[in-house]
This record gives C-alpha cells, sequence and structure tokens, in this order.
C-alpha cells in the first residue's frame, strides 16, 4: 500500500520545499529592502549573520548531537579576521587607531597578513575550521563526547574571552575593534552599502543552508544520523564516528567564521562580549526554540529569537531575563523539538483529518 | 625562588575554591548526568544568605546557606529535572533559563550593584603571606570533603547514592528507591553550593552574577576529575589551582586560562574518562 505512494509524496516534498524556499528568498531579498527602513534592515542583516551561525549548530547538534557551546569562538576568529582587515585598510599603513591609544609602536607581526585582501577573507574560513578540525580530533578521537564535549566548547568560549580582553595592544581588549570606515572601497555607514550588505548576508545564508540540507539528504547526511542516535553501532558497521562528526564540527565552525566576518561591516563591531560563553548559549537556545532537528528551524529560531530580544529588551528590559529564562523552560519542557515540531505536529494533524 | 614558593599557598586556596564550587556538581552530575548551569545560582544563593545574616554570625551561615541552596535544589528537581532523566543535554539548557531567572529575581530582591559581606574579625589578619580568610576556605574545603566521605563510605544512605551512581537500574532492581536518592543527592550537592557561596564571600563582593564566574571552571574540575569521583575532583581541583596560579606567575592571567584549557584537553588525551573512573565493560 505505501510503496507506490513513496514517490508521490518525495515529489510533492520537494516540489513543497521549492515553493517555499523560493517565496522566503523573494520575500528576503526583494521584499524586505523596499519595506524596511534602513535601520530596521540593518537588524534584520544582524540576525541573519546569527541564523548562520544558527544553522551550523542545527547540523552540529540537531543532526550530529553535538551540542557546541563554544560557536561563539567561531564567530569571533572570523569577526576578528574580518576587523582585522578592515582596521589595517582603514589606517592605510599607519598604526590602527586603537594601538595609538594603547602605546603600540609597530605593527605586531600577528597582523602583518591582514592587510592582504585576500589572506585576511580566506583566514575567516580557513581558522575556524583549523581549529575545529584540531579539537574536534583530539576529542572525538577519544571518544570524549556529549556533555563532556559540550562543557569542553564552553571552556574554550571562556578562554578565548579572557584572552582577548587581556592581550589589549593586539586585540582592542573589552572594546574590540570597531569605528570601521570602509569595506572593499564602500563607505561602511552608507545606506547604499547596508543595504549592499543585507543582501549578500542574506544570499550567504541561503546559499550555506541549500548547501546544508543537501549534505544532511546526502550519504554522509545518513551517517551522521546514525552517529547521533547510535554511535556505538556505526563504529561496529566498520565507520569511523570520529571523522564524521570532526568533519561536521568543522563544517559548522567553518559556518560561524563566515558570520562573524559578514556581522563586523553589518554591525561595526566584533568585541568579546559578542562570542563569550552568554552569546554563545543563547544561539543554541534559540535553535533549540526555533527546532534543533530542522536546519529551518535552527534558522527561524535564530531571526525570531533576535526580534524578540531587541522588542522586549526596548518595551520592557526588567522583564526581559525573566520571559527569556521562563521560554527555554517552557520549550525544553513541553515542545523539545521547538517550532518546527509544533508546525509539523499541527500539518499532521490536518493530514490525519483529511 | 621565593615567588615560586609564594604561589604555592595561592594555588592551593584557589583549588580550594573550585573544590566548594565543584564537589556539589561531581554528584549531581556524576550520579544523576544532570548539567546544572543553576548550579552558580546556588553559589550566590549561598553568599546573599550569608549578607543577609551579616549579624547574626558567620558559623551560622554556613548550614543556613546549606539548606536554603538545598532547598532550592531540591524543588528544582522535583518540578523539572525529574521530567528530563535520560536527556542530559536537554538539562543544560533547562538549567540554564532558571539560572536567568535567579539572576534576574537576585537583581531586583537585592539590587544590581555588588554588596559586601563584612568577613568576621576573627579572620582578619594572616600568618606571612597567607590570610586567615584563605587558610579558613582550604579548611572548610577540607572539611567539606572528609564530611561527604564519611557519609558516602559510612552511611546507608551513602551506600545507595554510590550504588545508584555506579549502576542505576542494578540498584534499582535490587529495592533501592532510586527517586529518593536523587532528591538526596540533589539536595546535599545543591547545598555544597551555598557553602561555596557563602567562602566566597571572604575573597570577594557578591553580585546576582557571582555564580557564573565559576560554573565554567567548576564544570572542568569535574570532566578532569572524573564523574562522581570524590577523590578525582579533589586531586583535578588542586591540580587546576596550582596550575592557574604558576601559569599566571610565568605569563599573565590571559594566557592562564589558555593554558588550562590545552592542559585539559592534553590530559583527556591521556585520560580521556577524567583522572579517576569507575572500572566498567560498558561501553563508554
Amino acid at each position: 500500500m505505501t510503496a507506490p505512494e513513496e514517490p508521490v509524496r518525495r515529489w510533492r516534498g520537494t516540489a513543497g520545499f521549492a515553493a517555499v524556499f523560493s517565496a522566503v528568498a523573494v520575500l528576503a531579498l526583494v521584499a524586505a529592502p523596499l519595506l524596511l527602513e534602513p535601520f530596521r534592515l540593518g537588524l534584520l542583516a544582524k540576525y541573519l549573520c546569527y541564523a548562520i551561525v544558527a544553522l551550523g549548530i542545527g547540523l552540529a547538534w540537531g543532526q550530529g548531537g553535538m551540542l557546541t557551546l563554544g560557536q561563539g569562538v567561531f564567530f569571533g576568529l572570523g569577526g576578528y579576521a574580518m576587523g582585522m582587515y578592515l582596521k589595517l585598510n582603514d589606517a592605510g599603513g599607519d598604526l590602527p587607531d586603537f594601538m595609538v591609544w594603547s602605546g603600540v609602536e609597530e605593527l605586531p607581526a600577528l597582523w602583518k597578513p591582514f592587510a592582504n585582501p585576500v589572506f585576511a577573507p580566506a583566514m575567516v574560513v580557513v581558522l575556524p575550521v583549523a581549529v575545529a578540525l584540531l579539537l574536534g580530533t583530539l576529542v572525538f578521537r577519544q571518544r570524549v563526547r556529549g556533555a563532556y564535549f559540550a562543557i569542553l566548547t564552553q571552556a574554550l568560549a571562556a578562554a578565548l574571552v579572557i584572552l582577548l580582553v587581556g592581550q589589549q595592544g593586539l586585540t582592542g581588549g573589552t572594546n574590540g575593534l570597531t569605528n570601521f570606515f570602509g569595506f572593499f572601497g564602500h563607505d561602511v555607514a552608507a545606506d547604499e552599502t547596508q543595504r549592499g550588505l543585507y543582501l549578500l548576508v542574506a544570499a550567504v545564508l541561503g546559499a550555506l543552508y541549500l548547501g546544508a540540507r543537501q549534505l544532511v539528504r546526502s550519504r554522509f547526511g545518513r551517517l551522521l544520523l546514525a552517529v547521533r542516535d547510535g554511535e556505538d553501532r556505526v563504529r561496529f558497521l566498520g565507520y569511523d564516528p570520529a571523522v564524521v562528526k570532526t568533519l561536521t564540527f568543522a563544517v559548522s565552525a567553518g559556518m560561524a567564521g563566515i558570520a562573524g566576518a559578514l556581522f563586523v561591516p553589518v554591525v561595526g563591531i566584533i568585541s568579546p562580549a559578542l562570542l563569550g560563553v552568554v552569546p554563545s548559549l543563547e544561539l543554541v537556545v534559540a535553535v533549540a526554540v526555533g527546532g534543533r532537528f530542522e536546519l529551518a528551524g535552527a534558522v527561524l529560531g535564530a531571526v525570531v529569537m533576535g526580534y524578540a530580544r531587541t522588542y522586549f529588551s526596548e518595551e520592557l528590559p526588567d522583564a526581559w531575563l525573566y520571559l527569556q529564562g521562563a521560554l527555554f523552560v517552557l520549550v525544553m519542557t513541553l515542545a523539545p523539538k521547538g517550532l518546527a515540531g509544533l508546525a509539523a505536529g499541527l500539518v499532521r494533524r490536518r493530514e490525519a483529518r483529511a | 625562588m621565593e615567588g615560586v614558593l609564594n604561589q604555592l599557598p595561592i594555588g592551593l586556596s584557589i583549588g580550594a575554591v573550585l573544590l566548594l564550587a565543584a564537589l556539589g556538581l561531581t554528584f549531581t552530575f556524576g550520579q544523576m548526568g544532570v548539567i546544572n548551569m543553576a548550579h552558580g545560582e546556588f553559589i550566590m544563593a549561598g553568599a546573599y544568605t550569608a549578607y543577609l545574616l551579616q549579624g547574626v554570625g558567620f558559623l551560622i551561615a554556613l548550614p543556613a546557606a546549606f539548606v536554603v541552596a538545598g532547598l532550592m535544589g531540591l524543588i528544582l528537581e522535583r518540578t523539572l529535572i525529574r521530567r528530563f532523566y535520560g536527556r542530559p543535554l536537554d538539562t543544560l539548557l533547562l538549567t540554564w533559563g532558571v539560572s536567568l531567572i535567579l539572576q534576574q529575581l537576585a537583581r531586583d530582591l537585592f539590587g544590581a550593584p555588588n554588596v559586601q559581606v563584612a568577613s568576621p574579625a576573627w579572620l582578619r589578619g594572616g600568618i606571612g603571606i597567607l590570610p586567615y580568610n584563605r587558610l579558613f576556605i582550604m579548611a572548610l574545603a577540607a572539611a567539606s570533603v572528609l564530611a561527604i566521605w564519611a557519609y558516602l563510605n559510612r552511611t546507608g544512605q551513602g551506600r545507595r547514592m554510590r550504588a545508584v551512581m555506579q549502576n542505576r537500574r542494578l540498584a534499582a532492581t535490587s529495592g533501592i528507591d532510586t527517586g529518593r536518592v536523587d532528591q538526596r543527592t540533589f539536595f546535599i550537592g545543591s547545598g555544597l553550593a551555598g557553602v561555596a557561596g557563602v567562602a566566597l564571600t571572604l575573597i570577594g563582593p557578591v553580585g546576582p552574577t557571582l555564580g557564573t564566574n565559576y560554573i565554567v571552571d567548576a564544570f572542568l574540575v569535574v570532566v578532569a576529575g572524573g564523574l562522581g569521583q570524590l577523590r578525582g575532583a579533589v586531586l583535578a581541583a588542586i591540580g587546576l589551582g596550582l596550575l592557574d596560579s604558576y601559569a599566571e606567575f610565568w605569563s599573565d592571567a590571559s594566557l592562564a586560562k589558555v593554558a588550562v584549557f590545552v592542559v585539559i584537553i592534553g590530559f583527556l588525551q591521556v585520560r580521556p574518562q577524567g583522572l579517576l573512573s569507575v572500572r566498567s565493560r560498558a561501553l563508554t
């Protein structure tokens, strides 16, 4: 009975997905820039940057079962790589302003290669991926997993923040890197540039989403799900779960790095406060709220939580933490599959009635 | 050379603070697999208990904080965490939500700025470079470890707790009420956080985010020491305390944290289960 139905349903699924995806893409790429004033468009661009990180978390955690509480680290590596390039470009051969204020006299060797317009953007992806590959190899090969992995990534985020704050002359300390003027020859503050950046962020998010979706539906994705649900069985079948996990972790880190690099010109700052333990956790929670088992849920969660944060911290600053806390508790207790899970439940119920 | 020797007591006292903060976690995490992010807020609750009881006497604050934090833990376990057994990673996010609520509650009750708890007169002064308050924290950590050791090894309740920790299902089959054991574990583990909070008032101001400063390091102690291992936790806490103080001595504070992280990752290469672990043939 079910066998002949299967291709039909799959076809309907693909066509349905294509329709929904194109509708969202048109809405994001055409309608949003026309309808939103520049300030609101900038906010949306910021949330979409977070959505890129969330997509990576959805991949690593939702599909791969690796709860990573340190995505801020990779976001930061990408952000600082881009920030260093923009800073050097603005300074035009002189020292960046904050170094002058901290009494640094010569450009540190670490900074020099970041003046190169090819090297710096490459580092945006290379650095996070390299760190994730190293950490993943060391940790997963020893079968350190679950809560241990979560705690280690969290400790890494905490350590990076302390390092960045401590090395004031090299990193700008607590203030981070800010006061950018140009972005590859454009005035970064101009409405035109910001609109272009918004389109860039939205396009990158769309492309990465399609890529991640393809990855999940591939053989590799099947293996990843299998590792999540029964790591030992996968090992007994002759696969190496450590390789699958490390590669996925590296992909999610690369996404966070790209997001960080885009975040810098959009928001105009990268600082330790944006990438510590709390911001990293907040993104994980956004993914949980949106629905960790669906990539689209992760993206949705980041955007919804971004808006909720802006709205409530403007309207009810004191109540926001209560609301946020209560929301996590409610989602985790009542709807562990998040908004996406609730939506799927509604669709199923309607189909059952039809 | 003198500097190197001076670092030793500093490292030991950092280790004692870490140990107090992590002691409760080894059991809630080790026995129940609950990653309690609100543990830090139980530390904060203990510290505010000491703040409220300032006139009454410092030594009374210790048991009071134990009971206050323990009851908070018990309520959390009964109302929420109970529904989450077998989903350890979800408890992390759940308890983080709880911790946000508790932080804001502290802000509304006591105000956002830090408050200072006056140290009792008999803890002012010190021997050489080692102030009495640091010595007291070390003694308190030692006493807590001793008390827990006695509870685990010399009482029936402690024996049942170890049984549940080592093999929950077998313990249940043997007639142990694992639910009750879980409640007790959570009460004791959270109560220890309260005691840690009182100790922290001796070395710094008290604020709503007091606990968050310690929670990450405390979890690292548990990971490095091995789950549910009293000896492991003691060794890991002292080791990390010494490492922290010496790394800070030879480089600077910001590099010290990175060094600690690198050492822990390196250490897990040799002993992925932590310093000590229950030997078992189960798949890890």
